[in-house]
This record gives structure tokens, C-alpha cells and sequence, in this order.
């Protein structure tokens, strides 16, 4: 009976919404910038889900609507390039070279590190476009053939570590200009990167803010070429 | 009436980007094209950034919540995750230190020799 009432799309949107809201309402009363609403959301709807003996696959179908907006939000990011537009002329060489460089290296150190650890292909294709902020990275991973659920909690992960560890490995490295750490943090981070950026300095927030865009193109241009190169 | 304004300037280029994918063998994603014809459309003053800012600062910062639906859909893969999760962690983490690394030594680098230039310069 309680199933029956549950298991239609407006109930699977308000769960999704729901749940956000939960998970920024206890995010901002607890007052840790760590506690990203993802966090929260995920256990909220997995365990309603189970509860409920609600199918996976149903949720996902009748959440369509709010998962056609991950496009839209990517074209948005091009207004956040457009805002650090005086950043990018400034320092354009530099930016670029370093965030390529970032870049090969995400795609790469997956490459590698994948056959080490001799893990599945899948887990190359879903995680090569890791560092990039999660609706391109599952666009990449798409265009792979991963899997894109795959691909949206490592790029979670791949976010609280660099949020979390960041700081101390860029101090280990000795990385100590705003423009750099900022970029560092943003290319490998993404948002939560630059969410704990902003909070040491404006310089870094905006600089991290800009290498989240530039991340997503520069590694939208090398997948694909690195795939030719080193084919699964 | 901005918010449909910037709504439709936004679905437009997200067609676009997927006219201008398509043309170039879906070698890059439509919405990356996009995106960067939006930036292009700004740079030119096609577009004039007043009427977007409301739309585009809604989905950005809000993009958690698009993302969230897709996330479930690990509860289907969680039997291949469990399988190989210490490897699956080592990769995750090992190419975040990787990353951080390499792109906070190459930007530093390039700072320092244009800073030392402008020493040399000054002198």
C-alpha cells in the first residue's frame, strides 16, 4: 500500500530535492564546509529506496528531468570562464601549459595505475576523466563507455581528497603562490576544491573557480586522443 | 522574464554545442562545445552577460542536485565496487596527489622564472 502511494515520478523528485535540501540545511547549521549535501543525500534516498523496496532503475527513469539539467549546468560554465577572463589573459601561457600538464597526468596516473592495481577496463574508462568537475566527467565517461554512476562517486571522492589532503600535499611540494595553489586545488578537486581555496584567499578561490572550466575542456580534448594512442 | 531569457540562451547553445559536436564525430561532448561557444558568444558581446547570470548562477551552484540521480545508480554497481574497493580508493587517491602536484609545481615554476625575469629586468 505504502509503495503504491511512493512509487510515482513527482514522489521520486521530491525525494531527490528533498533530500538536497536535508543535506544543505544540516551542512549550514553544523557549519562544516566538508559536509557536502552528496554526503547526506545518498544514505537519505538508498536507504528510502530499500525501505520502500523501490527499484534503482525506477528512481533513475523518473529523475530524468532533473539529469537532462547536468547539460545546461556545463554550458553555464561558460559564463565562469567569461567572469575570469582578465586571470586568464593575465597569466594565459602559464595557465594553460600547467593545466594540460594536470590534465595528462589525471589521465594518465588512471591509465597506470588501473593496470597496477589490475582493476576491470570499466574502471579505466569511468575513472580517466576523474578530475573534472562531475556533469563533464560523466559526459567523458559516457562518451568511454563507463559507467557514469561509477564516474559521479569518484569524482565525489576524487574532490574530498584533494579538499581535505590539498592543503598539506601543496605545502609537502612547497607550492606556496596563490595562482598556483589555486589552480592546483581546482584542477584536481574540482568544486570542492575550490570551495576550501576560497577559503584561504579570494586570489585562490577565483583562479580555482577558472581551472574547473579549463580542467573540463582540456580533458573533454585529450580522452578521446589519449584513447587513440593507448586503445583498451 | 530573465530567467526564460537566460533558460533559452542556455538550451540554444546546448543545442549548438551538440550541432558543432556531432559535426566534429561526437570527438568532444556537445555541452563542452557549449560551453566554450557561450564563452566565445560572450567574449564577441553576442550575448550580454546580464541575461544568463540569474540561470547559470542558479545551475552552478545548485549542481550537486543534477548529479545526485546518476550517483544512485552506484546501489546497481556497488557488487563491482565492493569487489575491488581498496584498489579502486588507491587509484582515486594516488591520481588526486598526482594531479594536485603536477599542476601547483608546473604553475609555480612558471611563476618564478617571470618573477626572476622581472628582477633581472629591473636591475
Amino acid at each position: 500500500m505504502i509503495r503504491e502511494i511512493f512509487m510515482n515520478v513527482p514522489m521520486m523528485l521530491v525525494l531527490t530535492i528533498g533530500s538536497y535540501l536535508l543535506g544543505l540545511w544540516i551542512k549550514n547549521k553544523s557549519g562544516i564546509s566538508l559536509l557536502h549535501p552528496f554526503l547526506i543525500c545518498i544514505p537519505v534516498i538508498v536507504s528510502i529506496l530499500k525501505v520502500l523496496d523501490i527499484p534503482c532503475s525506477f528512481y533513475m527513469e523518473s529523475n530524468r528531468l532533473i539529469e537532462f539539467l547536468l547539460g545546461p549546468c556545463v554550458v553555464s560554465l561558460g559564463l565562469l570562464l567569461y567572469d575570469h577572463i582578465a586571470t586568464i589573459r593575465k597569466n594565459m601561457v602559464s595557465i594553460l601549459v600547467s593545466v594540460t600538464a594536470g590534465s595528462i597526468t589525471g589521465i594518465g596516473s588512471v591509465y597506470i595505475l588501473c593496470r597496477m592495481f589490475s582493476l576491470d577496463d570499466i574502471f579505466i574508462k569511468s575513472l580517466e576523466p576523474k578530475s573534472v568537475t562531475t556533469p563533464i566527467a560523466m559526459d567523458l565517461s559516457a562518451m568511454l563507455g563507463g559507467n557514469t554512476s561509477l564516474t559521479a562517486v569518484s569524482v565525489v571522492l576524487c574532490g574530498f581528497i584533494g579538499a581535505v589532503f590539498g592543503p598539506a600535499i601543496l605545502r609537502i611540494f612547497r607550492i606556496k603562490t596563490p595562482v598556483a595553489r589555486g589552480l592546483a586545488m581546482g584542477c584536481a578537486a574540482h568544486g570542492l576544491g575550490t570551495s576550501r581555496a576560497i577559503e584561504n584567499s579570494a586570489v585562490e578561490g577565483a583562479v580555482s573557480g577558472l581551472a574547473i572550466a579549463l580542467m573540463g575542456l582540456m580533458t573533454a580534448i585529450l580522452v578521446p586522443l589519449f584513447n587513440m594512442v593507448f586503445p583498451l | 522574464m530573465k530567467t526564460i531569457k537566460g533558460i533559452f540562451i542556455i538550451l540554444l547553445f546546448l543545442a549548438l554545442g551538440n550541432i558543432c559536436s556531432w559535426c566534429i564525430g561526437n570527438f568532444i561532448p556537445g555541452s563542452v562545445c557549449g560551453m566554450v561557444l557561450l564563452f566565445i558568444a560572450l567574449l564577441c558581446r553576442i550575448i550580454k552577460e546580464d541575461d544568463i547570470r540569474t540561470t547559470a548562477d542558479f545551475l552552478t551552484r545548485n549542481m550537486t542536485i543534477f548529479f545526485i540521480p546518476a550517483s544512485i545508480g552506484i546501489m546497481e554497481q556497488w557488487g563491482l565496487i565492493s569487489a575491488n574497493i581498496a584498489g579502486w580508493l588507491c587509484v582515486v587517491f594516488l591520481s588526486t596527489v598526482c594531479v594536485l602536484a603536477v599542476t601547483g609545481l608546473a604553475e609555480e615554476c612558471f611563476i618564478r622564472m617571470s618573477g626572476r625575469k622581472r628582477k633581472e629586468a629591473e636591475k
